[in-house]
């Protein structure tokens, strides 16, 4: 079987759902964050392999920057997950439902 | 292989969800790879299965959390969200497959992913977002050292 560009676009939307459920689903930031990733890597997918079907290299490219990205905010959200933390030894988003710190 | 992925964002302890989600960038470095997306690949096994997966087990560490108590599911809001689900994905897919296939580009096979293609367009056609990538890293890197000195005042 010859694996076109819908095989990979559907298993790229798999793997998105996949993570929109679990941050929807799961009350952990932490598993939040990573499930954040998990959809930006979805979207990575589906952009090399359109750059690979297409044989044009803006999609890589696009990916480049997006890793970069989400390096960067990775290294942010973590800060920030730790900081909030420290203040109130929690990671459970129903525990933290106040805007006051 | 990809049966891995679904367990991921459901395990109870965080570090085998960590443990997880490397398996998932590594798979996903293996498609790039049969994508001929050599650069990519390396990156994504660098960045994301090195850098950040590193950054989030040393979080996860530091945290130092319990494993998750079993909640009490409601079953209204997951046969809710089931159906929400399962109908979005029903959608998307057959938005994929109600087209018919688009056709490879025709003629000459062109390595587009090789480092030098890619370096030769991020240095002259994507020179501008290139360096505002890297005043963005800067920005990050001095926000997380405030963001984690002692007191935030």
């Amino acid at each position: 079987m010859e694996i076109t560009l819908n095989h990979y676009l559907v298993l790229s939307s798999i793997i998105f759902f996949i993570g929109l459920a679990g941050v929807v689903i799961r009350r952990n930031l932490l598993i939040n964050f990573m499930s954040l990733e998990l959809m930006l890597n979805a979207a990575n997918l589906a952009l090399v392999a359109v750059s690979h079907f297409r044989n044009h290299a803006d999609g890589q490219i696009m990916v480049f920057f997006i890793i970069t990205v989400a390096a960067a905010e990775v290294a942010v959200g973590l800060a920030m997950i730790v900081a909030l933390y420290r203040r109130k030894q929690d990671v459970y988003t129903d525990q933290l439902n106040s805007l006051k710190l | 292989m990809h049966l891995l992925v679904v367990w991921n964002p459901l395990a109870r302890n965080t570090v085998t969800n960590a443990m997880f989600l490397v398996v998932t960038m590594l798979s996903i470095s293996g498609l790039f790879i049969l994508l001929q997306a050599f650069f990519m690949a390396s990156v994504q096994v660098i960045v994301y299965a090195g850098a950040v997966m590193v950054l989030f087990l040393f979080v996860i560490m530091l945290l130092d959390l319990k494993v998750e108590h079993k909640r009490r599911l409601r079953l209204g809001s997951i046969f809710v969200g089931g159906i929400l689900t399962l109908a979005s994905v029903a959608t998307f897919i057959q938005v994929l497959f109600g087209k018919d296939a688009p056709e490879e580009a025709a003629g000459d096979v062109v390595y587009v992913g090789s480092t030098s293609t890619l370096g030769k367009l991020l240095f002259t056609q994507f020179l501008l977002p290139f360096e505002v990538i890297s005043v963005l890293l800067l920005a990050a890197m001095l926000g997380v050292i405030l963001l984690s000195k002692k007191e935030l005042k």
